[in-house]
């Protein structure tokens, strides 16, 4: 299970196979082996792919925000010339015209969110009598909040459920690319596909009455590791960071899957087939081929995962337990409040403005904290590209 | 060819659309007409008539009175065919909110308005003349627990107090023992539980601890519990601490006493220093009698005495009050309102019991009606 | 199944000093994945399992889809889910008609047009939008309409909040799909002298047609089962209400937290009689939780496979 992400995290392609000397990497090295791979294979009409199985995996693919594709392109090829040579007709302004006002839109709609969040939460973070940033305190009517708490429940459950995850993820999207038997991969990709729009209520009760009283054992074994801090026995029995970690890892397990899914599908066949012809086995072609292949868009999924993570509201709300006003605890068997939950928690007491910025700060906390993990992601991938 | 294409999806969202339409003007026709599903099991149908209005009613706050007007509703609505009323259980906090900012007719709430927090100013605003704090609901609050072998217990202020302040420990704790003799109390860990989200609840227990064991409690009540000081683990809504408590032995925890009804809780006696009282709904409406109303005009605000002695008084209560305008700018809006109320307020007493809630006591219930014969 | 997919490819006849190392590691490889993929099966056999072994039997009977929950307590039986699944659809057809020709459009400009500045500001402000939680949005909205403009509450703020979730996954979806449409095509339309406006909506567009369809489905799931909006933008209403714009609105989530409040243990559950004394009763939130829960598991499933229908119609056509 660790054997995917161990590949992952190694450096440039090159040195994927340096422990197979008889296999000489430059042959399968990159993407631009064959030039005619990304249009040909992109149009579905790869006959490893039946056409119909094309959107399905793009779907979920897609929704990534980081541009992990097939393509080394430029997308306005052959508009720029058309556009810079004749005169432009009306009718061709006015669509223009069109897409770059709804472009605007978002930009000003993201604007709007920033700038009312800003505004909203500074006049609470000036009443503030506690650091906002390192304090632990959170009594919204002393006017005092600090976000220790929550940002850390926030993190390590997020951690937690992409440790889970990932790996098993990874998994996943192999068995269904190149393990599964075809007739099987495709409704088992459905299946996962479609546990992606499960709403996140129903995971937050299935979590805590159906799931959390069967991850007790679990929790129990794991004290016998209680030396390290994170495993400390906290008395919880369920409702824990450790419960939470475990819906929310279900909850992106079909984000990270789709993603991986897709970018493996697209290897291009070129890859495959020499790894194929150098000999390898189907682990080596895999390592050789898929995952160096995959890895930004794995990187990708992973973090729109996280994301997701970072941000889920109501089945945490739902699952975790608040604890005690006591001393700061490490442990994941303990209970927790992240941003979210928090808000949610609180969301009938936004009666003075002070109050509602308070938790508007704490909002605004969140959402600085999963656009640093987008910029993260999308920072990674343009670097692997150069690389490649 | 791509005409086509479009035509084919103008097509499929013009037919759901048209199918949405077609179905729910249908229904919409056929569900006033008809009652839907099966009947009550608590009916209280019996008493009073009902002198009808129609129009539709929004409102909305204290969970803990959901099921009374759930109930109430269910009930009003058989036997006024033209009114629709919607309450939705948001917390008493949204409610006062929501009914300042004119957004429902009438709001539920835990506590009456608060003057020093504008509230009382901000629906005078909205309603363009004085609201009316109206005492509906007695809701007690029960200490429920889950011990091997116990299914009675007499419990103190203090020593309630103590154990969710984390000082008393295990259930065989001498403070325990002193107050249950004939009880074979366990070595068991205390397990305390509480409300994660904000809850009138919370705010209710914390008042009565205040009032009656201050030297334990010295946190200012609140409907948020992060400054209580307690111990143990708190968890969303009444629903998930009954669970817990019903899952965990050796537990305890606060719940409005449906809810510890519901998963079959054992409730413990609560001994004010007049010897211990049980948990029904006589003791409940008993513990309002001692309650004197501060408001003036029509309005009913209550000032609960949380420490009475009065024997067969049961002391951990929370009272749900309907806030509502004197007079409501739409006079259609405003007989609805009143309708409603005054059906709440008599006939519709007798449902209480059957729902885990005790009914106002009749001098109290006589002064609400009352006031709800001046909304218009 | 596992031993049938061990072996395919034909490096068994390379004869080298490791092959029986690699043989073993190629072993483990498939064994730890294929394990992975069973692992992960588990919770999501459960849960599915869990949703519909209790819903089921909510969902087959015709009241179900044509009654409300209008006077329905826990403690009594019937009732359906109606009134909140109509208020679903409208709250997300409306959020879809207002997405969908900005998302695209959005997409479209930056696959087609986007050069410079504006394409990476709205490339960066499309990432925000993805990582906006539901929470904050709703609050947003109810900051604009309620406190400033001084609204009332009603789904179609909902719709609105619900259009800052579907955006950034429309966008996306469109930009990957037109990326996808091949270069040539664009060029061979040029060069007959189409112009580019003509060319992305009779050549680009029709092309990724199926994509752009299935993203807009992605859209509809995300937020089909949104809550945190529901619960701070709308009230919750039993009865039918088809007007987005005034007054309370029932909602399949707005119902499975409705339902949540008295789930108690199960259907065993107690209640009080009359005299206050504890009687067994029998608990219908579960079952309707349950069920409710199952509808928009099969409502969101129905729009996939209509989705699917239509891409295939697509390539028929073709």
């Amino acid at each position: 299970m660790t054997d995917p992400t161990s590949t992952g995290a190694t450096g440039p392609r090159l040195t994927v196979n340096k422990d197979e000397p008889p296999l000489s990497p430059p042959s399968i090295a990159g993407e631009s082996v064959v030039p005619r791979g990304a249009g040909g294979d992109s149009l579905g009409d790869d006959p490893t792919a039946p056409p119909i199985d094309r959107p399905a995996s793009a779907v979920v693919g897609s929704a990534q925000p980081l541009g992990v594709s097939t393509l080394e392109k430029s997308p306005v090829l052959g508009a720029g010339s058309v556009a810079a040579g004749g005169k432009k007709q009306f009718a061709d302004r006015i669509f223009a015209g069109l897409a770059s006002g709804a472009s605007g839109f978002v930009i000003i709609l993201v604007a709007l969110v920033a700038v009312f969040l800003v505004i909203k939460a500074v006049p609470a973070l000036g009443d503030d009598k506690v650091n906002f940033l390192t304090s632990r305190d959170w009594d919204v009517a002393g006017h005092r909040f600090g976000i220790v708490d929550l940002l850390w429940v926030t993190v390590i459950i997020s951690i937690l459920a992409m440790a889970i995850a990932v790996p098993i993820s990874i998994g996943i999207a192999l068995f269904i690319t190149h393990y599964a038997p075809r007739r099987l991969a495709r409704p088992v990709a459905y299946v996962i596909d479609l546990l992606a729009a499960i709403p996140s209520i129903v995971y937050g009760i299935w979590g805590i009455i159906v799931l959390a009283p069967k991850l007790e054992p679990v929790q129990r074994a794991l004290y016998h590791l209680s030396g390290i801090p994170i495993f400390k026995n906290k008395g919880y029995t369920t409702g824990t960071i450790f419960d939470g970690g475990v819906v929310l890892a279900i909850m992106i397990l079909p984000i990270v899957t789709a993603i991986s899914r897709d970018v493996f599908e697209r290897t291009p066949r070129t890859n495959i087939e020499a790894a194929w012809a150098l000999g390898a086995t189907k682990w080596e072609m895999v390592r050789m081929a898929v995952l160096p292949y995959g890895r930004p868009g794995v990187i990708s999924g992973a973090m729109l995962g996280l994301g997701r993570a970072l941000g889920e509201t109501i089945a945490l709300y739902l699952i975790l337990s608040k604890p005690s006003a006591g001393p700061f605890s490490f442990s994941i068997f303990y209970g927790g409040e992240t941003f979210a939950s928090k808000i949610a928690n609180n969301a009938q007491e936004f009666s003075t403005p002070t109050q509602t910025g308070a938790y508007i700060a704490a909002g605004l906390v969140l959402f600085v904290l999963t656009f640093v993990v987008n910029a993260a992601a999308r920072w990674i991938v343009n670097r692997r590209r150069e690389f490649s | 060819m791509k005409l086509y294409r479009a035509g084919v999806i103008a097509g499929l969202i013009a037919g759901v659309v048209a199918l949405a339409a077609c179905s729910s003007t249908k229904n919409s026709g056929s569900s006033s007409t008809t009652p839907a599903g099966g009947a009550s099991t608590t009916g209280s149908s019996s008493s009073s008539t009902v002198d009808c209005a129609t129009g539709t009613l929004n409102a909305e706050g204290s969970t803990a009175q959901t099921n009374a007007m759930t109930q109430w509703i269910n009930d009003y609505q058989k036997k006024c065919g033209g009114a629709t009323i919607n309450y939705n259980p948001t917390g008493s906090g949204a409610g006062v909110k929501n009914f300042n900012a004119g957004q429902v007719d009438f709001g539920g709430s835990d506590s009456a308005l608060d003057p020093t927090k504008g509230e009382v100013a901000a629906a005078q605003k909205r309603c363009g003349a004085p609201a009316y704090d109206l005492p509906m609901v007695v809701g007690p609050i029960g200490v429920a627990f889950k011990v091997n072998g116990v299914d009675t217990l007499t419990m103190t202020p203090d020593v309630i107090a103590k154990i969710f302040a984390g000082k008393i420990s295990t259930w065989n704790d001498p403070a325990i023992k002193a107050l249950n003799s004939s009880a074979n109390l366990p070595a068991t860990k205390i397990t305390v539980f509480f409300r994660s989200d904000s809850s009138g609840t919370t705010q209710n227990f914390e008042k009565y601890l205040k009032a009656t064991a201050p030297t334990v409690f010295t946190a200012t009540p609140d409907k948020d519990s992060s400054k209580s000081g307690w111990v143990g683990q708190g968890k969303a809504k009444s629903q998930g601490v009954a669970q817990a408590i019903s899952t965990t032995e050796g537990s305890i925890g606060y719940v409005e006493y449906s809810f510890a009804v519901q998963d079959n809780l054992s409730v413990a006696a609560v001994d004010n220093g007049g010897g211990p009282v049980k948990l029904s709904k006589d003791t409940a409406s008993a513990a309002l009698s001692s309650a004197k109303v501060t408001g003036t005009g029509g309005d009913l605000t209550l000032k609960l005495d949380y420490a009475t002695k009065a024997a067969g008084a049961y002391p951990i209560i929370l009272v749900t009050y309907e806030i509502a305008c004197s007079k409501y700018t739409d006079a259609a809006k405003g007989k609805l309102v009143k309708s409603f109320l005054s059906y709440t307020a008599t006939g519709g007493q007798a449902a209480l019991p059957g729902l885990g809630y005790a009914p106002l006591p009749s001098d109290l219930q006589s002064k609400v009606t009352q006031s709800i014969a001046g909304i218009s | 199944m596992t031993t049938a997919v061990v072996e395919r490819g034909p490096g068994a006849s390379l004869a080298s000093p490791g092959r029986g190392r690699r043989k073993i590691k190629n072993g483990v490889a498939t064994t730890v994945i294929t394990l992975c993929f069973l692992v992960a099966l588990v919770p999501l056999v459960w849960l599915l399992w869990t949703v519909i072994s209790r819903g089921w039997h909510v969902i087959v009977k015709s009241s179900w889809w044509t009654g409300t929950e209008r006077g329905i307590g826990y403690r009594d039986p019937g009732g359906g889910a109606y009134h909140a699944i109509i208020g679903t659809l409208e709250q997300v057809a409306l959020c879809t008609v207002i997405s969908v020709p900005i998302g695209l459009l959005v997409g479209v400009y930056l696959v087609e047009y986007g050069r410079g500045a504006l394409s990476r500001v709205t490339s960066f402000m499309v990432d925000i939008l993805t990582g906006i939680p539901s929470i904050v949005a709703a609050l947003f909205i109810y900051a604009v309409f309620i406190t400033t403009l001084h609204g009332q509450r009603a789904a179609w703020l909902v719709s609105l909040a619900l259009v800052m979730l579907m955006l950034p996954v429309i966008v996306r979806t469109t930009e990957e799909m037109l990326k996808l449409v091949p270069n040539e095509l664009r060029e061979a339309s040029y060069a007959l002298g189409v112009r580019k406006w003509k060319t992305i909506l009779r050549v680009v567009m029709p092309t990724a047609f199926s994509g752009l369809i299935t993203g807009i489905v992605l859209g509809i799931a995300r937020v089909a089962g949104e809550t945190a909006p529901l619960l701070i933008l709308v009230g919750y209403a039993s009865g039918l209400n088809t007007n987005l714009f005034s007054g309370f609105q029932g909602s399949l989530p707005g119902m499975i937290n409705d339902q949540f409040t008295n789930l108690g243990s199960g259907n065993k559950a107690y209640g009080l009689d009359a005299n206050g004394n504890r009687v067994l009763i029998h608990n219908y939130a579960p079952d309707r939780l349950w069920g409710t829960a199952l509808t928009l598991v099969i409502i969101v499933m129905a729009l996939n496979l209509i989705a699917r229908l239509v891409g295939r119609f697509n390539k028929v056509a073709n």
